[in-house]
């Protein structure tokens, strides 16, 4: 048996794995309407590359991948282009983004497919665009698209690729039902994977040991290929990237740093199918294996289910209940977020819905005070102290919180689970993260415009000197003039001098004028402030508009009445 | 003579007092001048909390300007764009109690927002080019100006001199990137602040 | 409700403050079942009483706080504290020095500070100091262990306890008597051999002090029902016990006359037992990590030996915790675990590279 480390920390939460694996991954019927979003992977969302109206075939492109961090998407059905517009999406905030609707014709009429037979003969670069066109992204949960995953760059070797089989939260079955039934395909999809990156040394996929029959399933397929099976005792969150590869490899990932830095590509192992499935087949992402589980579900079971199809389909077909419900989870009960809306599509990283009853996952009691009992710092896979964290989140202590290392947090969740007060720590630390990083952001901006700033005083300072100089130089230059010249007297000199700067000034009158320009100019200024936010009110506009708009006049009124004063003065 | 110093406490003591007085008192000296840093460095602190957007709304040309008076004693809530948690970050540098904003000086905006100048309407005069403190606004005599977005800080400095009134001050777009987890109230608030929660805030604890 | 914004996790599974704090009371029942059988009906009379005015003075204040009551008293926090001063007090002492130093552990040290979890110093430590400090007479007037009576006296019983605790009357002048720590301080000249010939309260004792070291066991036992249900780990007492062994063994001196006593005598007697697994365990006022609280176990040990052998006070477990209560954030800084993926622990007062 190959050597495996234990991570620090974890918790042993119930696993019910069982409910969802009685049955083979099923199909659900094809939904009326698929809503496609165009960002369900990081970085930037992809840009449609049809229109309103247009007919797409399945596995057509439909918005191609912008830039290099970007990967394709691709109709998962036949149909008719019906809307390009924002809806809600699969994302904690509830909020919305760009999708494509596609109103399905029920045909599910593939487009003629491409793929490779001898990928051994294939340069690695051909490979890595196939998968980008194939719109191949994570989809064990993060979704980073896999292309730049693997491909890393020459100044960082790859020795070493892990399969993620681990899939350690509870309830959660999807990777453990692809492989018992695909286990060919993976390891087809594994092979190519490691010719993509050039052949590492060591080729490990981990898994936990409560999937014994995944493990079987996949151990005749690795006999000659240098692909290990490597299981070892279940514990959440053992599937974490950076838990994974110290249980796997003893090398602890440096903080900041990416896995490729130490020489380690880590790939789920339902994004190896779907590798495969571009490669071999020519087969873009169209479709993932989504476990539906909890007991507010009659039926739990595995799905193939199409990329875009709503929440509600799937809830309907598998008869859910949702007076027994307590929420509804996409993902699992430690990582999952809860849905606000059951119009919210599945999309590529959406591994599991979740729909407890009450009994199952109850309703969140409130929190009580932190008696600092440390099981949370017991429990945390990263060794910090989330008691601390809290702490000083509670207090928006920045620095400390970045002495303690809350970045190095993977919001597992763990801590939460184990917090006899009901604190919701990941929800602090998260919020914390946010500050921080916007409080970075603004510090940035400041110190540029306070050099921007700066630059503009020196330009101006400068432009005064060189007046200056000019008109020293010409005053010499007259001086000069005048001494070849007649030379007249200093008396006229003077009296020409003085002669001049009174011309210069303006007289009470003029300046009289002058300040009466301004407060005439400056009510009207305040005349039409008014008047845009009488209409503003008029026509009902939204709030903030309306605040900007009476901040605007409140500072008209303001100048308004310096302007009368600098006049009442001069009167005087 | 030590000896009458050993007998008589008193001189001994005054004598103790004034032999150490004497000692510490060079030490000090001799600190002060070794260790002696030119200009006031809090003044660089407290311009680095300031928010930068050199709009004038204090009363001052400029953030730096009124850092200093600052370190001159001046009272800390004069600044709107830093709003109240510049001047909590300001006295607890100095060490001094935080004053809600003074509204005199303008109100703290909820929201940020930058200038958009209407291109159709303007003139080309250059005014608010002049008027922007950091040169955020490109543009130059008799050709069209523009405010560049990145670089503008929301001061609205610029809306005054435009004579075609051509400028608007819009909010900045906060979408799906922008939003946050909001953070959890605390379990137990402090008693500080109990006077301030009305009995049926009980569910707050939650 | 099926649709609505909530933060993950979704599943809990842990057990509730209130549970813990249960526990602990439970864990005392050992200790303060010998403490009954050994001196009598005073310790169960005080921790009762000590128990009502703790939630008596904690709901007022809570009222005064605009709090919700059956939220906070909900936890079981005022209990503990209050059992556990109960606990450390001097059996058959009057009424009004359970009750004041309740309401100063309490209100003053806890309440005051924000409630549970806000406290720098441990509550019921904090009570016990000020009474030992403010009372020195009752809190020195301890009981004649059971094995000890003489001919003809016995405890007083149930009723007659009360009736001594109410009224506030010291008990008969052959109940009251010194403890084991107590005594050994007070007999200068003796060599520690002398001593345990010729003290009944070591003549007759098994291994420590009679009584006490039946009180110290049971401590341990419950101390060990708390380790066993992983409700603190085991750095703190471990570390506490092993310093205050080792600090003895060092300064034993073969049982001279200066000796400041044996290592068995040091952890069997005094508040020893109860104060490694019930006082330094209070969570809110240690140190946050492992080996902090190795640290924080072994400055306690350390100073409560020094305190009981060149000391003025025969037990000192109250003041070393709190003087180890005041070191606890400064331990902190310099014990922080190493966090996956870096190098080396980090200070905690670190600042940010600017």
């Amino acid at each position: 048996m190959r050597q495996t480390w234990v991570t620090p920390g974890g918790v042993h939460p119930p696993e019910n794995k069982h409910q969802s694996v009685t049955q083979p991954i099923g199909s659900l019927p094809i939904p009326e309407k698929l809503v496609v979003p165009l960002g369900q992977h990081i970085g930037a969302p992809a840009i449609a590359c049809v229109k309103l109206g247009d007919k797409v075939l399945k596995g057509q492109k439909i918005a191609d991948p912008a830039g290099t961090v970007s990967v394709a998407i691709h109709a998962p059905t036949s149909g008719t282009v019906s809307a390009i517009e924002a809806r809600p999406i699969a994302h904690s905030s509830g909020m919305e983004a760009l999708c494509i609707e596609i109103t399905t014709d029920g045909k599910d009429q593939w487009i003629a497919l491409q793929g490779i037979a001898d990928f051994e003969h294939t340069t690695p670069k051909t490979l890595l665009s196939i998968i980008t066109d194939a719109g191949i992204a994570g989809m064990g949960g993060a979704g980073f698209p896999t292309a730049v995953k693997l491909n890393p760059g020459f100044h960082r070797p790859i020795d070493t690729l892990i399969v993620n089989a681990t899939e350690c939260e509870p309830y959660i079955t999807a990777d453990d039902a692809l492989i018992r039934e695909r286990a060919e395909e993976i390891i087809e999809g594994i092979r190519i994977l490691s010719h993509t990156l050039g052949n590492p040394s060591n080729i490990l996929i981990g898994i936990e040991d409560n999937k014994p029959e995944a493990i079987q399933a996949l151990e005749p397929h690795t006999k000659d290929t240098g692909i290990n099976v490597v299981s070892f005792p279940t514990k959440y969150p053992s599937g974490g990237e950076k838990q994974l590869i110290y249980i796997l490899t003893g090398k602890e990932l440096p903080s900041g740093q990416i896995p490729a830095d130490i020489g380690i590509v880590c790939v789920n192992i339902g994004t190896t199918y779907a590798i495969k499935r571009a490669v071999v087949e020519g087969e873009p992402l169209v479709s993932r294996v989504t476990t539906m589980t909890g007991e507010a579900c009659e039926i739990n079971r595995n799905y193939d289910v199409l990329i875009g199809t709503p929440v509600s389909h799937m809830l309907e077909h598998n008869k859910f209940d949702a007076k027994k419900c307590s929420r509804v989870i996409m993902g699992g009960p430690m990582m999952g977020f809860s849905l606000t809306s059951k119009d919210i599509p599945i999309v590529k990283t959406s591994n599991c819905l979740l729909a407890p009853s009450v009994e199952e996952i109850p309703h969140n009691e409130p929190a009580q005070p932190c008696i600092r009992c440390g099981m949370c710092a017991e429990a945390c896979p990263a060794s910090l102290l989330p008691q601390q964290l809290l702490w000083y989140s509670q207090a928006k202590d920045h620095d400390r919180l970045q002495s303690h290392n809350l970045f190095d947090c993977i919001e597992c969740g763990a801590c939460s689970y184990v917090c006899p007060s009901n604190i919701p720590l990941v929800q602090h630390y998260r919020s914390s993260k946010s500050d921080i990083k916007k409080a970075e952001e603004e510090k940035i901006k400041s110190a540029q415009a306070r050099e921007r700033f700066e630059f503009r005083q020196q330009r101006i300072e400068q432009a005064d000197k060189e007046r200056e100089a000019k008109r020293a130089a010409r005053r010499e230059a007259a001086l000069q003039a005048k001494k070849t010249a007649a030379p007249n007297s200093a008396a006229d000199i003077v009296a020409a001098a003085q002669a001049r700067t009174e011309a210069k000034q303006l007289s009470p009158e003029q300046e009289q004028a002058k300040l009466e320009r301004a407060v005439s100019s400056a009510e009207m200024r305040v005349q039409k402030a008014q008047s845009k936010l009488d209409a503003a009110v008029a026509s009902e506009e939204p709030e903030d508009k309306i605040k900007i708009l009476s901040a605007a006049l409140s500072g008209a009124q303001q100048k308004l009445e310096k302007a009368k004063t600098r006049l009442a003065e001069q009167s005087n | 003579m030590i000896e009458f110093v050993f007998q008589n406490p008193i001189i001994s003591a005054l004598v103790a007092l004034a032999g150490l007085g004497l000692i510490f008192g060079a030490l000090l000296g001799f600190a002060a001048e070794k260790f002696k840093i030119e200009g006031d460095p809090v003044i660089d602190q407290i311009d680095s909390l300031l928010p930068q957007t050199q709009c004038g709304q204090c009363g001052f040309p400029g953030c730096r300007p009124y850092a200093e008076s600052i370190a001159d004693g001046d009272s800390i809530n004069k600044c709107p764009p830093g709003g109240q948690s510049t001047i909590n970050a300001i006295a607890n540098l100095l060490d001094v109690p935080a004053p809600e904003l003074d509204q005199e000086h303008g109100e703290e905006a909820d929201i940020k927002t930058v200038a958009y100048i209407r291109e159709d309407e303007c003139i080309g005069c250059t005014k608010c080019i002049q008027a922007c403190p950091v040169d955020a606004i490109l543009g130059a005599a008799k050709l069209m100006h523009t405010v560049i977005a990145d670089e503008c800080t929301g001061c609205d400095l610029c809306v005054e001199p435009c004579p075609v009134d051509c400028i608007d001050m819009l909010p900045v777009e906060s979408g799906i990137n922008q939003w946050q987890w909001p953070t959890p109230p605390i379990a137990n608030g402090l008693i500080a602040t109990d006077r301030t929660h009305s009995s049926s805030s009980h569910e707050g604890a939650a | 409700m099926a649709f609505k914004q909530v933060t993950s996790p979704h599943a809990h599974g842990a057990k509730s403050t209130a549970n813990v704090m249960k526990l602990v009371v439970l864990a005392t029942i050992p200790g303060l079942i010998a403490l009954t059988w050994h001196f009598g009906w005073g310790s169960l009379i005080n921790v009762v009483l000590a128990c009502l005015t703790a939630v008596i003075s904690e709901a007022m204040v809570l009222k005064i706080r605009k709090r919700p009551l059956a939220f906070y008293l909900g936890d079981y926090s005022a209990v503990v504290t209050a059992v556990l001063l109960g606990l450390a007090l001097p059996p058959l002492c009057p009424w009004w020095v359970v009750v004041i130093g309740t309401v100063f552990s309490v209100v003053i040290a806890k309440q005051l500070f924000g409630g549970l979890g806000y406290n720098p110093f441990n509550p019921a430590m904090v009570g016990y100091v000020v009474l030992l400090i403010s009372f020195p007479v009752q809190m020195t007037t301890w009981i004649t262990p059971l094995a000890l009576l003489p001919e003809g006296l016995s405890h007083p019983d149930f009723f007659e306890s009360l009736r001594l605790v109410f009224s506030s009357l010291a008990p008969v002048d052959g109940i009251t008597g010194a403890t084991p720590l107590d005594s050994f301080k007070h007999t200068s000249g003796l060599t520690v051999d002398q001593i345990y010939q010729q003290d009944s309260l070591f003549s007759q004792a098994m291994f420590a002090g009679v009584g006490w070291e039946w009180v110290n066991l049971g401590f341990l036992a419950g101390g060990i029902i708390m380790l066993s249900n992983r409700l603190f780990t085991w750095h703190g007492p471990v570390a506490m016990l092993a310093t205050l062994a080792l600090m003895s063994l060092i300064f034993w001196d073969s049982g001279s006359s200066q000796s400041p006593g044996s290592m068995m005598m040091h952890l069997f007697n005094g508040a020893s037992m109860m104060g490694a697994f019930f006082i330094l365990t209070d969570p809110v006022s240690s140190t946050v990590s492992n080996r902090g609280r190795l640290v924080y176990g072994a400055l306690i040990g350390f100073l409560v030996y020094i305190i009981r052998a060149w000391g003025n006070y025969p037990d000192a477990i109250a003041f070393a915790v709190l003087l180890a209560n005041f070191c606890a954030p400064f331990i902190d800084n310099y014990t922080l675990p190493r966090t996956y993926g870096h190098t080396d622990r980090r200070k905690a007062t670190e600042r940010s590279e600017d």
